[in-house]
């Protein structure tokens, strides 16, 4: 049995003598895995388990492949203008180069192309059922998985199949994380989050609001600078804004040459800070606050021009919003603006739906799981989260490796047992590391990676897992 | 951790890439052709490249840079080079089948590290290393001996080609050679193992027990690396794309490709 083409949405046929679950059919997918998302994680997962010779079946519940990066999809959080904040070396596959002929900082839409291009290439699109949602992922005998899918939008009946591995690829950059305000259901001007925000027409003309210093709130506050009438942009702490490029360089290669020489983190965030003085020089000038950490400290910012339309007094930097009223916002400093438009570049949350958070050691259901390497499941060793970083670099490189480790260990559990058993204790006993220096307490630090630490550390697990194996 | 190559990319150049494509594309996996030191795609144009596409194989053949009509580049590294091929591969529609010529074996080698190619073939492989040089300086002292000091690598039209090809054509194939960067050269002589391939590729060696560049024992330890026998084509030279008989070995690719499951058209 092969499976169908992208148009078909059917999903696989059960096999015969299927085993049932609370009384439904249930239809055994055998040693075949299961990927959820056919994001750029998620296309990873399925070319490295194909590459080890596993069978994959992948669900996307969008039409197309891409996740964020494809603009057509409803929930992607791109807006006409972004382009990559880590440079070419660090974003692509490290298998799988994007063009010589592009750009440092590619535009999201060669982003897409990158991504088409890699599922053709590596023929992944007939393992892909594009339209059809996980709703369901529970636990089975032997280790196994039984996945409830149905189609997107809720058509159609649920069917259950059941598989010998799951990789959870969902991404996190797409469910808005809105902070809470006092007074904000009164107020009458335009409230949005950034994940709606699309093109820079929706500011022209206008007195805009920007919360939130990622960066998303200083693309859209920069934006805001070209387009808007008057852009405040609000801010609950100070930041370093690093330019993206140093020394004729892009930033992130400067960055790397220091990683490396071996360059410990003190006298990087020296060189750092020194760079910055003597390129923007002190910001708080500008009336901008003074950094309250040092510089990696905060998921590293990659804007060349915030403080240059700070600099030309096209932005007004404010302190975090104290509350809402009817016309107006009012600012912990105790002033007011009357924005028009309000836009929250907060961030994102993590979203697992269709798992019940225990399985991923959040106990709290806060939303954040516990896990090694940010990617594996104590006490499930066929569950697997491809994609839950957020590094100080791209994160496609990261999620390749993870990817690779996981069919690798998958590999292992049939060819020596021995050796994914003493993973598996490795797992238990490292769940929750971190793999960075210190980051500022915030959500969008949970997953936060320094990517070298990073890629040391799966690294080593690989060494490991193969170790005498084979 | 590859720091220092994200620290330093591979400064983009120009590539010449020629191309014979089938008219009628039967999902059959593309063959990119590397070319050994001093050669250029047009090695490979002159005879395997419509070959293979005949049989219905996509064919491309890149000239690394320095070669060829691609740009000029006297401080190449063998990095650049694998770079080049990597490139062009990722760049190919489908998943490619690498074969690499002579020193282009050598690049190939190394480019499996970075590319998961579908399958790859080595032909008449130069892998570099001290008992390849001590061959070719018993062979062709004059040619050899200067590449030691920085000085360029020379072929003799007779070490390329058998008996059998036209004096003519020999002569002006071998005034096409042009020569590999220093740099290169140089890592072929201390050549760094290259990584283990990625991807699983299965992996073809072939080469004659009459070529001399490549002495058979060469070719058994390349061979050997890979887990498998060498091919031997007896009476055919180095130069085997361009040789007299160059139809038996680029059919007995072809025909290793057909049957191979691991590079087959489909692999569900
Ligand atoms: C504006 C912006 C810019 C960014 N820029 C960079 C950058 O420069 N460099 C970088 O490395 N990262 C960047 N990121 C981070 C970004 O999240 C990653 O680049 C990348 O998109 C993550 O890929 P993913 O596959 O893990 O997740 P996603 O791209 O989000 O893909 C997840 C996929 O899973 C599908 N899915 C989710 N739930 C289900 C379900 N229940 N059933 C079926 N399918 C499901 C979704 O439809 C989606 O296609 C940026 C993010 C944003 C918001
Ligand atoms: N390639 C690109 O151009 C590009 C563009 C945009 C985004 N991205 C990436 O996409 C990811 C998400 O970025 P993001 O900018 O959307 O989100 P983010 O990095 O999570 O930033 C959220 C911002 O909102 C602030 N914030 C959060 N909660 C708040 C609250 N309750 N009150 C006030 N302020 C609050 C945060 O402040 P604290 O620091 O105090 O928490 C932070 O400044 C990141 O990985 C980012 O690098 C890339």
């Amino acid at each position: 049995m092969s499976p169908s083409p992208e148009h078909d949405r059917s999903g696989p046929q059960p096999a015969p003598l299927a085993p049932t679950r609370d009384g439904r059919p249930v239809s055994d997918r055998g040693d075949t895995v299961c990927v959820i998302g056919a994001g750029a994680s998620g296309l990873t997962a399925v070319k490295n388990l194909r590459e080890h010779g596993f069978g994959v079946d992948c669900y996307e519940r969008e039409t197309g492949v891409g996740g964020a990066w494809n603009w057509r999809h409803d929930r992607s959080p791109v807006y006409a203008s972004t382009h990559l904040i880590s440079s070419r070396p660090f974003t692509q596959f490290p298998d799988f180069p994007m063009p010589d002929s592009w750009p440092d900082y590619p535009h999201h839409s060669q982003l897409l192309s990158y991504f088409e291009r890699y599922a053709d290439h590596f023929d992944l699109r007939q393992h892909i059922w594009f339209g059809t949602e996980v709703v369901r992922v529970e636990p089975a005998e032997g280790q196994r998985w039984d996945v409830t899918t149905r189609s997107t939008g809720g058509y159609g009946p649920e069917r259950t199949s059941r598989y010998a591995a799951v990789v959870v690829a969902n991404g996190h950059n797409w469910s808005p994380k809105l902070p809470r305000y006092e007074g904000l259901e009164e107020f009458r001007g335009e409230v949005m989050h950034a994940s709606s925000y699309q093109d820079p027409a929706q500011l022209r003309g206008k007195r805009v609001l920007v919360v939130g210093a990622g960066n998303t709130g200083c693309d859209i506050a920069v934006e805001a600078a070209q387009q808007a009438s008057h852009c405040w942009h609000s801010t609950r702490r100070g930041y370093w804004y690093a330019p993206k490029y140093v020394l004729g360089r892009p930033a992130d290669q400067v960055n790397d040459t220091l990683l490396a020489l071996r360059v410990p983190l003190r006298v990087r965030q020296w060189l750092y800070h020194l760079t910055l003085r003597l390129t923007v020089g002190d910001l708080t000038r500008f009336g901008l606050p003074a950094p309250d950490h040092r510089v990696y400290e905060t998921h590293p910012i990659a804007n060349s021009q915030l403080v240059y339309y700070v600099g030309h007094g096209e932005i007004a930097p404010v302190p975090d919003v104290a509350r809402f009223h009817d016309r107006t916002v009012e600012l912990t400093d105790g002033r007011r603006i009357d924005p028009e438009l309000v836009v929250f570049a907060t961030g994102y949350l993590p979203r697992f739906e269709f798992l019940d958070p225990k399985l991923l050691g959040d106990e709290g259901a806060e939303g954040r799981p516990r896990l090694w390497l940010n990617a594996f499941v104590p006490g499930h060793p066929t569950l697997a989260v491809v994609g839950l970083v957020q590094p100080d670099s791209g994160i496609f490189p990261l999620s390749h490796w993870q990817a690779v480790l996981f069919a690798r260990l998958l590999r292992a559990r049939l060819a020596c047992p021995e050796r994914a058993a003493a993973f598996a204790q490795r797992v238990t006993a490292g769940a929750g590391e971190r793999y960075s220096g210190a980051v500022k307490d915030s959500s969008r630090h949970w997953f936060e990676v320094g990517h070298a630490d990073y890629l040391r550390a799966l690294e080593r697990a690989l060494r490991e897992l193969e170790a005498g194996g084979r | 951790m590859r720091s220092w190559e994200w620290a330093r990319p591979v400064r983009p150049a120009r590539r010449e890439v020629l191309a014979a494509v089938p008219e009628l594309d039967e999902g059959r996996p593309p063959l990119l052709f590397v070319p050994g030191f001093g050669h250029g795609a047009w090695a490979f144009a002159e005879h395997w490249l419509g070959h293979t596409s005949g049989r219905g194989f996509p064919a491309y053949a890149v000239s690394l840079r320095g070669h060829g009509d691609s740009e000029p580049a006297p401080d190449a590294t063998l990095r650049a080079y694998v770079h080049d091929v990597v490139q062009v591969a990722a760049d190919l529609p489908r998943r490619a089948v690498l074969v690499g010529h002579g020193a282009g074996a050598l690049v190939v080698a190394h480019a499996l590290a970075r590319y998961p190619a579908r399958a790859a073939v080595l032909v008449a492989p130069v892998l570099g290393g001290w008992p390849t040089f001590g061959a070719a300086l018993r062979r062709n002292p004059a040619g050899t001996l200067p590449a030691v000091f920085g000085g360029r690598l020379r072929l003799a039209p007779r070490q390329l080609f058998s008996r059998e090809l036209p004096d003519a054509d020999a002569r002006r194939y071998a005034a096409r050679l042009g020569g590999a960067s220093r740099r290169a050269q140089w890592a072929l002589l201390n050549p760094d193992e290259p990584e283990a391939a990625v991807g699983r590729p299965p992996v073809l060696v072939l080469g004659s027990p009459d070529d001399r560049v490549v002495p058979v024992s060469a070719l058994n330890r390349a061979a050997r690396r890979y887990e498998s026998a060498p091919l031997l084509f007896p009476g055919l030279g180095h130069d085997m794309m361009l040789d007299a008989r160059w139809r038996e070995p680029v059919d007995a690719i072809l025909d290793w490709l057909e049957k191979e499951p691991a590079a087959g058209p489909s692999r569900a």
